[in-house]
């Protein structure tokens, strides 16, 4: 799994430029699905399991599994006459996390980020102080155009236990329903399996996604945040002691039914796992949530340290724990 | 081939000097009404007041096309009578309230004419006339038995007019991308189903575009606004990256705003389109803002979705500027993109 997740990661896609993660993850999940499709926004939606055609069975339910495959990014807003490029976030960018950070475009080309001279240098930077240096000199001889798209530039990094990769966020969770995929034998659900695009400038490809399936219940697999490092956060969640199961965050409360039966589920397979409540930041399932008339909603988390840096960290355990809760949860019936 | 002469001048001016101010665009609806007549196969207002009109194409393999174009623009509402014809309000929409002392307004649908009070320089002091005065400190001024009444919207009283190679008026958000919705519309190429779609409160969260992409079920959709033009000379000679687009370059188009990024065949089909027939166009700077395609794309399964925008100089303002170059570029673009429209282009995954 190691090596799927080191591949899903040194992909370049931010949001809106999913081409080239969907290719890497179509061609997972293609020998394993029962149908697979593309919709409007580019979310890929794969189906294991009987369809709706088949009829409704006791405690059979039409299952979205969720995990969003782009990644936050930068846009190019200006090329000075100096071939320098300026640019703006796509999604949730910190300027103290660019500093000296190296991007790749969409198109190929590198650079590094510089940063103007700062007249009060113990304020972080402005993005608008900010600008990527492609090696050009011109614009002529720049090879980026306003409108191109980049993401961070970082290997990934295999401590051990401990993984660290740009755009953990969310190629985790991607590999989480890979695998998943992967090691689901039978089930008697319906279950969509749905990488969705655009979550990272608000949850867009799963809102028209979740519209598409209509899910009887939504469930996100995503990062969360940890309160375990050096005067961190203040969060009771930890790297290593589990998957978490989302209670609440700031967009959403995750269903009880649902947080129940994972709860349950966890305990029946002897998993270990965490509950998590998130103080700041949101998922995929808010916006399954309230899709059409209604969805029970939920998210399985999987903790990380660093989000939205290039250097985001997850524990392999909590990884693999992951697979095996969701396994076991979509195997069997579900009843409540 | 749509043209822009004098007719549509004509008729821009109209729209501009309409009184519109989101959730009470009736008049601008009457407009768009009375020149769409007997152009369409279908024409409905809907539950929030969008018109939508449908023109069929007569060629097999259609894509259906929905182009958007709010007719509501920023403005002001009463909220209290202070008696004598003074009247407290609210702003409709995003103003910068740096904008509203002593300008001219026009309230109610019978237009009547006030004025947004402020002190004269006389009777202030240095140290006031550096702080910006809040909302709720101004009124506006009808004077006695000034008919109006708390609810009743106003707008800036800039009536519209021709500057040179350039256009002044108070709407030209948006109504410039009404008027030319309308051309499209008259003029609707064969090969595709337009669905045209004039709607209602986008100033205020997109809220008209978002029902009427529900209605209308479109396979692509192409917002057309106005969008701002920073693009003065900077007057120290320093470089100034940020100008969102620039009057007199064409149409501007849109790769990601805060609302939507962009669907990148579409980006492609209109530069293809642009550059193959000679016109000019500027990509917008990436950035906030946000226009009906927000909305549009977020529609049931999803829709591919792109704007396209004449740019303007001061918009939410009392007066904004904008080129007739640029709104002549916008019209034709569209048309000639749109004849080009075949279901090839939206045949790759996004
Ligand atoms: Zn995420
Ligand atoms: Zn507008």
């Amino acid at each position: 799994m190691k090596s799927l997740i080191q591949k899903l990661t040194e992909t370049f896609s931010p949001s809106g430029y999913e081409n080239a993660i969907r290719e890497v993850i179509r061609r997972e999940v293609e020998p394993l699905a029962d149908e697979l499709r593309v919709d409007a926004l580019g979310n890929l939606i794969a189906r294991k399991g009987p369809s709706t055609g088949s009829g409704p069975a006791k405690g059979k339910k039409r299952l979205m599994l969720a995990a969003h495959m782009d990644e936050i990014g930068l846009i190019a807003t200006h090329i000075d006459e100096n071939g320098f490029v300026r640019f703006t976030g796509i999604g949730g960018i910190r300027p103290q996390a660019l500093t000296g950070g190296r991007v790749r475009f969409v198109n190929g080309a590198a650079g590094v980020i510089g940063i103007e001279r700062l007249s009060d240098p113990s304020k972080a930077p402005t993005l608008e102080q900010c600008f990527i240096d492609v090696g050009a000199t011109s614009p002529k001889d720049c090879p980026v155009k306003v409108g191109d798209v980049c993401g961070f530039d970082r290997p990934f990094l295999d401590l051990g236990r401990r993984l660290v990769a740009k755009a953990m966020d969310d190629r985790i969770g991607c590999a989480v329903l890979i695998e998943t995929l992967r090691a689901l034998e039978s089930t008697p659900h319906e279950v969509y399996f749905v990488f969705t695009t655009q979550e990272e400038v608000g949850l867009r490809g799963a809102h028209t996604a979740a519209f598409g399936v209509e899910p009887e219940i939504g469930l996100s697999v995503d990062v969360t945040g940890t309160g375990d490092t050096p005067k961190g956060s203040r969060m009771a969640v930890s790297l290593g002691k589990g998957p978490a199961i989302k209670v609440k965050d700031s967009g959403m409360l995750s269903d009880p039914r649902l947080v129940a039966w994972m709860c349950a589920g966890a305990e029946k397979a002897r998993l270990p796992y965490q509950r998590e409540v998130l103080e700041g930041g949101t998922t995929d399932a808010m916006a399954m949530q309230v899709s059409r008339a209604g969805v029970p909603a939920g998210c399985l988390s999987i903790p990380s340290r660093y989000i939205h840096s290039p250097s985001e960290m997850v524990d392999y355990e909590d990884v693999q724990n992951a697979v095996k809760l969701l396994t076991a949860l979509v195997s069997k019936p579900i009843e409540w | 081939m749509p043209a822009i002469g004098n007719a549509q001048l004509k008729l821009l001016e109209r729209l501009s000097n309409a009184c519109a101010v989101s959730g009470d665009e009736g008049e601008v609806r009457k407009i768009v009404l009375a020149e769409i007549e007997g152009r369409a196969d279908e024409i409905k207002v809907d539950a929030l007041g969008n018109v939508l009109a449908i023109k069929k194409g007569s060629e097999r393999k259609r894509l259906r096309v929905m182009l958007s174009a709010h007719m509501d623009e920023v403005g002001f509402m009463l909220v209290a009578d202070d008696g004598e014809g003074i009247f407290r309000f609210e702003v409709i929409g995003s103003i910068d309230p740096r904008q509203l002392p002593g300008k001219a307004v026009l309230v109610g649908r019978d237009h009547t004419p006030g004025v947004i009070g402020a002190r004269p320089i006389h009777l202030t002091t240095a140290d006031e006339r550096k702080r910006a005065i809040p909302v709720d400190s101004l009124r506006i001024d009808l004077g006695p038995g000034g008919k109006a009444k708390p609810g009743d919207r106003a707008t800036f009283a800039t009536p519209f007019r021709r500057v040179g190679p350039s256009l002044l008026g108070k709407a030209l958000d948006n109504r410039l991308g009404v008027a030319t919705l309308i051309e499209l519309l008259r003029n609707a190429p064969p090969n595709v189903d337009l669905l045209a779609a004039f709607t209602v409160q986008e100033e205020i969260g997109l809220r008209g575009a978002k029902v009427a992409a529900f209605a209308l079920d479109p396979d692509l959709g192409i917002a057309v606004d106005a969008t701002p033009a920073h693009d003065q000379p900077s007057w120290d000679g320093e470089p100034a990256p940020f100008y969102n687009t620039r009057l007199g370059l064409g149409p501007a188009l849109y790769v990601a705003d805060r609302a939507t990024l962009s669907d990148p065949r579409l980006v492609r089909w209109l530069t293809d389109s642009a550059e193959a027939a000679g016109l000019p166009y500027q990509i917008r700077q990436p950035g906030g803002g946000g226009t009906d395609a927000g909305a549009i794309h977020r529609a049931r399964a999803g829709v591919p979705a792109v704007s396209v925008s004449v740019p303007h100089r001061y918009p939410h303002t009392a007066a904004s500027l904008a080129r007739l170059d640029d709104w002549k570029n916008t019209l034709a673009l569209l048309h000639t993109a749109l004849t080009r429209l075949t279901p090839a282009v939206l045949a790759g995954e996004r």
